[in-house]
């Protein structure tokens, strides 16, 4: 006898129980009003940043005429051109990679968060927190350094992720303990994965030339300076295949919640899952720290964020996290841009100022909620 | 006689260097509540892991509907049993009805996707759990996570259902209400035609006796007793596995196994003394039945 082959007629309430309509059950579904109000209310504030964000440097440009210039390119005679001198060519050739780099690399940063906090059954684990983000770091050094080129420009990413790779595995086996992660062991091992990678990174600089070490330097503080078309099209399908992924593994990230006993036994193959999931969290990784450096906190604030408003359901707060990831970087990267007039902060920087507290606030939330530091 | 869904055959168990388990053969048949009892770390909880496949047998066999329970994907095996875990653990605040939902997962992309609903439902309102549905996990005391988990179980709708102390955290209302549940399953047909069939660990000997077609008594990791409750639970076995002095009666028709509260003071107006503690312990006992 398989249950499998079996053909089931429609179940039906036993007699005796009702069920009325707008009942406690009924009432909670699954991606309500909520969400969609979120989707809504995170795209029209990325557009409207996108837009305000690319205006905005040393050569200022009204809204009107961005999207006039957007529209333009996109074969649409709508609205008017730039009027200042090169105002156009500033737009596509400097302002908007740049935008769309930090579009990409705080969907994937926010997204890989998300992800490994679901994997990790902890709200505390973020690539930069756990030392992924340094071991990417780590990696794409090497090819500064010892100037290897034998991909193109897909060397640097290749390496991060095989750096990302190795530091997500190294993290998960050595801070987990009878099948979960328990706070205090994840945030010892990222601090002796940082300590290591630190190292190596530091042995990098030691042996790099002058110009190798301020590219070091520079991604060690993280900056979307210098972001060029040829490199978002090598991170793009980076990104995409990991959200794509992440997005046809979310149904059952939620059921990893139960713990991996438990979620064996309602038929998830925990451990094929895990991997799968590790490699998707390094590709994004990789992704972001190839060209843009180490940019922290991003996938620790977003996700929590977003899990605050609309629950920890994975396929919403997966693609959520993407976009909610992508704002605040668009918003952080106008700051680094604007702040100083003629200096262009490291926005690894900024994130770190600001997602520094908001890690220690979580952890001291987290420490009392679980009655310990359990 | 059905034939047996589950064939528990010889099965021993080391774990860390020690035996847990040692030689237990037992079936169970559609249609059957079976109780494990036993005193603490007799290797109730390793059996049911063991069937569940979380741990393999390092001798014997486990059957599961004729297949070896060791060779199963996670995904084949959901489709078959449902188990109830001790403990209760959720890493984020998924509402109570959401975690019944997740009992759902074997079955997505199948047919009986289209259930679900009806199928949560109900299983939410034969655990009394309605009222808690929009509530966050995390935030149930202990017996309500009971009752929620227990949910989640009957919606995965499968032919086995184990259990693992479900009745640990729960009030005498919901205790009762738990049993007589698993009870009520073990007695109508499930998905696959032939009837449930559960398999309990239970502490409480009294409810055990209540509702167990069958109860198999484990101590120090052998199978010392199986049968019906009338045959198992004399008090001379019962003080041998739990070394302490009970007594065993029937009352309105139901055994009761009220052990002797040796510390407690002697109630007022007795002129019984509380009866003496007499460990029965090396004496091989006449009903160890394993060859």
């Amino acid at each position: 006898m398989t249950v499998d082959q079996t053909r089931v007629a429609p179940a039906r309430l036993a007699p005796g129980l009702t069920l009325r309509r707008g009942s406690a059950i009924g009432s909670v579904r699954r991606t309500g009003p909520r969400a969609v109000a979120l989707f809504v209310g995170l795209s029209v504030a990325l557009v409207v940043m996108v837009v305000i964000s690319a205006g905005r440097g040393q050569v200022d440009i009204p809204p009107a005429q961005v999207l006039g210039s957007i529209f333009h390119r996109v074969g649409l005679p709508w609205g008017h051109l730039p009027t200042q001198p090169y105002g156009d060519a500033t737009l596509w050739d400097v302002r908007f990679p740049r935008i769309g780099m930090g579009l990409l690399v705080g969907g994937a940063l926010a997204a890989a968060g998300a992800l490994m906090q679901g994997v990790f059954g902890n709200p505390l684990a973020e690539p930069g927190v756990v030392g992924v983000s340094s071991g990417a770091a780590f990696a794409a050094a090497i090819v500064i350094v010892f100037d290897l080129g034998f991909l193109g420009t897909w060397t640097t990413p290749a390496f991060a992720f095989v750096g990302g790779l190795i530091t997500t595995l190294v993290v998960y086996l050595l801070s987990r303990a009878g099948g979960r992660t328990e706070v205090v062991t994840l945030v010892l091992t990222g601090i002796a994965v940082n300590a290591v990678c630190g190292a190596g990174l530091a042995f990098m600089i030691f042996l790099a030339d002058s110009s190798a070490r301020d590219q070091i330097v520079f991604w060690q503080l993280g900056s979307l300076n210098g972001s060029r078309w040829v490199y978002t099209a090598v991170v793009s399908p980076f990104v995409l295949a990991g959200l794509v992924g992440a997005f046809w593994l979310s149904r059952r990230l939620d059921v990893l919640a139960l713990g991996d006993r438990t979620a064996r036994h309602v038929g998830i193959d925990v451990e094929r899952l895990r991997l799968a999931v590790i490699v998707l969290v390094a590709l994004l990784t990789a992704a972001a720290v190839s060209f843009a450096g180490m940019i922290g906190f991003v996938g620790l604030v977003v996700p929590h964020l977003i899990r605050m408003t609309v629950g920890p359901g994975h396929r919403v707060l997966v693609p959520a996290s993407a976009l909610g990831g992508a704002l605040l970087l668009t918003c952080a990267d106008l700051v680094a841009r604007t702040a100083v007039s003629t200096a262009d902060l490291p926005i690894g920087m900024l994130t770190s100022l600001v997602g520094g507290p908001f890690f220690f606030w979580l952890l001291r939330r987290s420490r009392r909620s679980a009655g310990g530091w359990a | 006689m059905p034939h047996a869904m589950l064939r528990v055959h010889d099965v021993t168990i080391r774990l860390g260097g020690r035996e847990v388990l040692c030689g237990v053969s037992l079936d169970v048949r559609p249609g059957e509540l079976v109780a494990l009892v036993g005193p603490n770390g007799a290797g109730k909880t390793t059996l049911l892991s063991a069937i569940a496949g979380d741990l393999e047998p390092s001798a014997g066999t486990i059957l599961l509907d004729d297949v070896d329970v060791a060779g199963w994907r996670p995904h084949r095996a959901a489709r078959h049993r449902a188990v109830l875990p001790q403990e209760h653990h959720l890493a984020f605040g998924f509402p109570a009805v959401e975690v019944v939902r997740m009992g759902r997962t074997p079955w997505v992309g199948t047919d009986r996707e289209d259930d679900d609903e009806v199928v949560v439902a109900e299983a939410m309102a034969r655990t009394d759990t309605v009222a808690l549905a929009p509530r966050l996990f995390p935030t149930l005391s202990g017996g309500e996570k009971a009752r929620v988990a227990f949910a989640r179980v009957l919606a995965q709708q499968t032919a086995l259902i184990l259990l693992d102390e479900p009745t640990a955290a729960l009030d005498l209302r919901h205790q009762d209400q738990v049993l007589a549940e698993a009870h009520r399953l073990s007695r109508i047909p499930a998905a696959g035609g032939a009837s449930h069939a559960v398999v309990a660990v239970v502490h409480d000997l009294t409810i055990a006796a209540a509702y167990a077609d069958r109860i198999c008594v484990l101590a120090g990791g052998r199978l010392v007793a199986d049968g019906p409750p009338g045959d198992v639970l004399t008090p001379e076995l019962v003080e041998h596995v739990y070394d302490h002095p009970v007594d065993v009666f029937e009352h309105r028709g139901r055994l009761v196994v009220l052990p002797h509260r040796s510390h407690a003071a002697a109630p007022t107006g007795s002129a019984e003394s509380p009866a003496p503690h007499h460990p029965i312990g090396h004496q091989e006992p006449p009903w160890i039945c394993t060859p």
